[in-house]
C-alpha cells in the first residue's frame, strides 16, 4: 500500500504517456481510413476502382459522393465509443 | 388559398417560433452568452452545430453547383463533411477540456502570446464577416422571391429578426434556436427529394434513388442523365477531366475545405457548450449525422434536377427539337421575374435552345438544326429553390422550402455574429483593452459588438462589395492556412513556441492571400491580377480556391522550425498541454510532474 502512494505520480505519468500513445495511434488509424475513402477511393484511387459499376456510375463516384460521407460518421462515432472507453480504463475519465 | 399568402403563413409561423425560443432562453451570465451555461445535451447540440454550419450555400447552392458540375462538385461533399472527423479527433474534446470561450483565448494562452492572440483575432473577424456579407445577401434573395418584397426591406426584415435572437439570447438562445431552424430546413430540403425522387425512380430514399434505375427509361439514372447531357455537349456527368492538374486541385480542394471547416471559429465554439470532454466527441457526431441527412440528399437533388431540366426543355428527347417558349410552364415565367433565369431567342424561332454552345465537337449539330447559340440562362442557385415548382409539389411545401432556406441563412448568420461578437467583447476588450472589466460590462459590451455586426452585415448585405462571392473562397482559406494549424499544433506539439506560433500564422496568412491576391487581385480590385485565374496560369498548377492547403502545409513547416531554433516552451505550457489532453480535470493532469 505504501509502496503503491509513493509510486503513484510516477505510475500517473507512466499511465498518461499510455494513454496519450494510445489516442494517438487511434487517431492515425481513423485518419488512414479518413484519406483513404476520401483521397484514396474518392479522387485518386478512382481509376483503380473503375470496374467496379454501381448503379450508372462506379465505385468511386459513390465515395465522392456517398460512401466517404458515411464513412465519416461511422469514424466519429468509432472514435468517440474507443476514447471514452479508453479514459475509463486509463481512468482519466471524468466522474 | 394563393401562394403568397401561404409563404406569408409559414414563414411568419416560423419566425414567431424562432423568437419565443430566444426570449424563452434569455441568457443572463457571460457564460450563459458565450457557452449557454455548457449544460446543452449532445444530440441537442449536434443539431445546433448543423444549422450553424449549413448556411445558404449548403441548403440552396451547393445542389445547384452538383447539378451542373457533377463529379467536380465532389470536393464540396467530402470537403464539408470531412472536416468534422479532423474536429472531433483533433480539436474538439480538447478545446472543451481547455475550458475557456473563444478560439483566440485557446491560441493567445498556449503560446503565451497576445501576438498570437490577436493574429487569431484578426483571421476570424476577417473569415467571419466575409461569411456573414454572403448570408446576408441569401437572405435578401430569398424574401424578395418568396414574400414579394423588395430585396432591402427582406434584409432588414431578416437583420431584425437575427438582432432579436442573437443579442437577446446569446449563446443559450441560439442553440435553442438553431435546433429549432435545423428542424424546419431538414424539412423542406428531403420533403421535395423525396417526392422527386418517387416520381423518377420510385425509390423513397433520394440517396439511394440516385444509384437505381430511371424508371421513364428503364435505364441506371445516372447512366441516362450522362446520355442527355453528352447529347447536348456537355461533359459526362459521372466524369472530371482527367488531366494530372485537376485531378491534383480536386484533391487540394478537398483537403483546403475539410481543414478550413475544422479551423472556422463559428463550427468550433459550439464545442464549448456541452457539459463534458466525452460529449464533446459525441456531439461531433451527431453534427455529423445531422448534416449528412442534407449531404447524401443533395446529390441526388443536383442530379434529379438536371435531367427534370432536360427533360422539361426537351420534352420529346434532346434529339429532337426542344420546348416552344409559348408552352413554357410557369415555374420557368415566375423565375423569369427574378432575373435568375433567362431566356433569348437569338435564332427567332421561338424553341428554347438550351445546349453547351462552347463545345466545339458539338457545333456541327447544332448548326445543322440551325441553331445560332444557347439560348437559356440558369442560376445554379435557383435549382433548389424552384425544385418544388418543377416537380409540381403543392403549394405548402413550396413555402417550406421558402422558409427553410430562410432558417439556413439566418441561423449561420446569428452563429458568425456570435463568435465575431466574442472575439470582440472577450478577446479585444477583456483580453486586451480592459482586463478589469465587469461581468455586465463585459455582457453589454458583447450585445453592443453584436448589434454593430449586424448593422455592418446589414449595410454590406445592401451594398455587396463586388468579390462577395470570391471572399468565401478567401474565408476558408485563411481559416485553413492559419487557425486549424494553430489549433492542432497546440495541443499535439508541445515543442512549438510562441514564436514558432507566431511565425507559422503570419506565414500560412500571408502567403494564402498573396496567392490569392495575385491571382482574383489586390484586394479583389479588377485588373490588379498578374496571373489569369486557371491552372494553366497558376503557379504549381494549383489554383487559388487550392490554395489553402498549401499555406496550411506551409504554416506547420515554418512553425516547426522556428520553434526548434528558438528556446523550448516553458514547463507550466507543458503542463496545460498535458492537461488538456487528459479529460479528468486538472488534478490528474498536475500528477505528471
Amino acid at each position: 500500500m505504501a509502496d503503491q502512494i509513493s509510486n503513484s505520480p510516477a505510475r500517473a505519468a507512466e499511465s498518461g504517456k499510455g494513454y496519450w500513445a494510445a489516442n494517438v495511434r487511434l487517431i492515425i488509424g481513423c485518419l488512414i481510413v479518413w484519406a483513404l475513402v476520401s483521397f484514396g477511393f474518392g479522387i485518386l484511387l478512382r481509376p483503380l476502382l473503375s470496374g467496379i459499376p454501381v448503379g450508372g456510375a462506379d465505385l468511386g463516384f459513390w465515395f465522392a459522393q456517398q460512401g466517404s460521407i458515411i464513412v465519416f460518421l461511422c469514424l466519429i462515432f468509432f472514435y468517440a465509443w474507443r476514447m471514452n472507453k479508453l479514459d475509463r480504463d486509463y481512468g482519466v475519465d471524468e466522474e | 388559398m394563393d401562394q403568397y399568402t401561404l409563404n406569408l403563413l409559414v414563414v411568419g409561423a416560423t419566425f414567431a417560433l424562432y423568437i419565443g425560443i430566444a426570449v424563452w432562453a434569455r441568457a443572463g451570465s457571460t457564460s450563459e452568452f458565450y457557452a449557454a451555461g455548457r449544460g446543452v445535451h449532445p444530440v441537442t447540440n449536434g443539431m445546433a452545430t448543423a444549422a450553424d454550419w449549413m448556411s445558404a450555400a449548403s441548403f440552396i447552392s451547393m445542389a445547384g453547383l452538383i447539378a451542373f458540375g457533377g463529379y467536380g462538385a465532389s470536393s464540396f461533399l467530402m470537403g464539408w463533411t470531412g472536416g468534422y472527423v479532423l474536429l472531433a479527433l483533433l480539436l474538439a474534446p480538447y478545446l472543451r477540456k481547455f475550458g475557456k470561450f473563444t478560439v483566440p483565448e485557446f491560441i493567445g494562452d498556449r503560446f503565451y502570446s497576445p501576438t498570437a492572440r490577436l493574429v487569431a483575432v484578426i483571421c476570424l473577424i476577417v473569415a467571419s464577416v466575409t461569411y456573414v456579407i454572403g448570408q446576408m445577401t441569401g437572405v435578401g434573395v430569398a424574401f424578395s422571391r418568396f414574400l414579394e418584397v423588395s430585396n432591402s426591406t427582406g434584409l432588414f426584415i431578416g437583420a431584425g429578426v437575427v438582432f432579436l435572437y442573437a443579442v437577446l439570447g446569446g449563446m443559450k438562445g441560439i442553440t435553442y434556436t438553431q435546433v429549432a431552424q435545423y428542424c424546419v430546413l431538414i424539412t423542406a430540403y428531403t420533403i421535395p427529394a423525396i417526392f422527386i425522387s418517387l416520381q423518377l425512380t420510385g425509390n423513397p430514399i433520394p440517396g439511394l434513388g440516385l444509384f437505381s434505375t430511371h424508371a421513364a427509361s428503364g435505364e441506371p439514372l445516372l447512366g441516362r442523365l450522362n446520355e442527355v447531357v453528352q447529347e447536348l455537349g456537355f461533359g459526362a456527368y459521372t466524369e472530371q477531366d482527367g488531366t494530372p492538374s485537376s485531378v491534383i486541385n480536386m484533391t487540394l480542394f478537398t483537403f483546403s475545405l475539410m481543414i478550413g471547416t475544422a479551423g472556422l471559429p463559428h463550427v468550433i465554439i459550439r464545442f464549448f457548450t456541452v457539459p463534458r470532454v466525452a460529449d464533446a466527441r459525441w456531439s461531433a457526431g451527431w453534427a455529423l449525422v445531422f448534416i449528412a441527412l442534407l449531404y447524401l440528399t443533395a446529390p441526388a437533388v443536383g442530379a434529379m434536377a438536371r435531367l427534370n431540366l432536360v427533360d422539361t426543355i426537351y420534352p420529346n428527347g434532346t434529339t429532337e427539337q426542344p420546348l416552344a417558349y409559348a408552352d413554357r410552364p410557369e415555374w420557368i415565367s415566375n423565375w423569369e421575374v427574378t432575373g435568375l433565369l433567362s431566356f433569348e431567342d437569338k435564332n427567332g424561332d421561338g424553341l428554347i435552345q438550351w445546349y453547351n454552345d462552347g463545345d466545339e465537337a458539338f457545333a456541327a449539330t447544332a448548326a445543322e438544326r440551325g441553331w445560332q447559340g444557347s439560348e437559356l440562362t440558369v442560376n445554379r442557385d435557383i435549382l433548389v429553390l424552384a425544385n418544388p415548382e418543377i416537380a409540381g409539389l403543392p403549394g405548402w411545401v413550396i413555402a417550406l422550402v421558402a422558409a427553410g432556406g430562410l432558417a439556413a441563412a439566418l441561423s449561420t448568420a446569428a452563429g458568425l455574429l456570435l463568435a465575431i461578437s466574442s472575439a470582440v467583447s472577450h478577446d479585444l476588450i477583456k483580453g486586451q483593452l480592459n482586463p478589469n472589466i465587469s461581468e455586465k460590462g463585459e455582457l453589454l459590451a458583447a450585445r453592443i459588438a453584436m448589434a454593430v455586426a449586424i448593422a455592418v452585415a446589414t449595410y454590406l448585405g445592401l451594398n455587396p462589395p463586388g468579390f462577395a462571392a470570391q471572399t468565401v473562397a478567401l474565408a476558408f482559406g485563411l481559416a485553413a492556412a492559419s487557425i486549424f494549424p494553430a489549433l492542432m499544433m497546440g495541443i499535439f506539439m508541445k515543442r512549438i513556441n510562441n514564436k514558432g506560433a507566431v511565425a507559422g500564422m503570419l506565414a500560412g496568412l500571408i502567403f494564402t492571400l498573396v496567392y490569392i491576391f495575385l491571382h482574383k487581385g489586390w484586394f479583389f480590385i479588377p485588373g490588379t491580377a498578374s496571373f489569369p485565374d486557371t491552372i494553366q496560369g497558376s503557379l504549381f498548377g494549383i489554383q487559388s480556391t487550392a490554395i489553402g492547403s498549401v499555406g496550411a502545409i506551409l504554416n506547420f513547416a515554418v512553425a516547426y522550425f522556428v520553434s526548434n531554433a528558438t528556446e523550448d516552451t516553458p514547463e507550466e505550457i507543458k503542463a496545460l498541454v498535458e492537461s488538456v489532453r487528459i479529460p479528468r480535470g486538472a488534478g490528474a493532469a498536475a500528477a505528471d510532474h
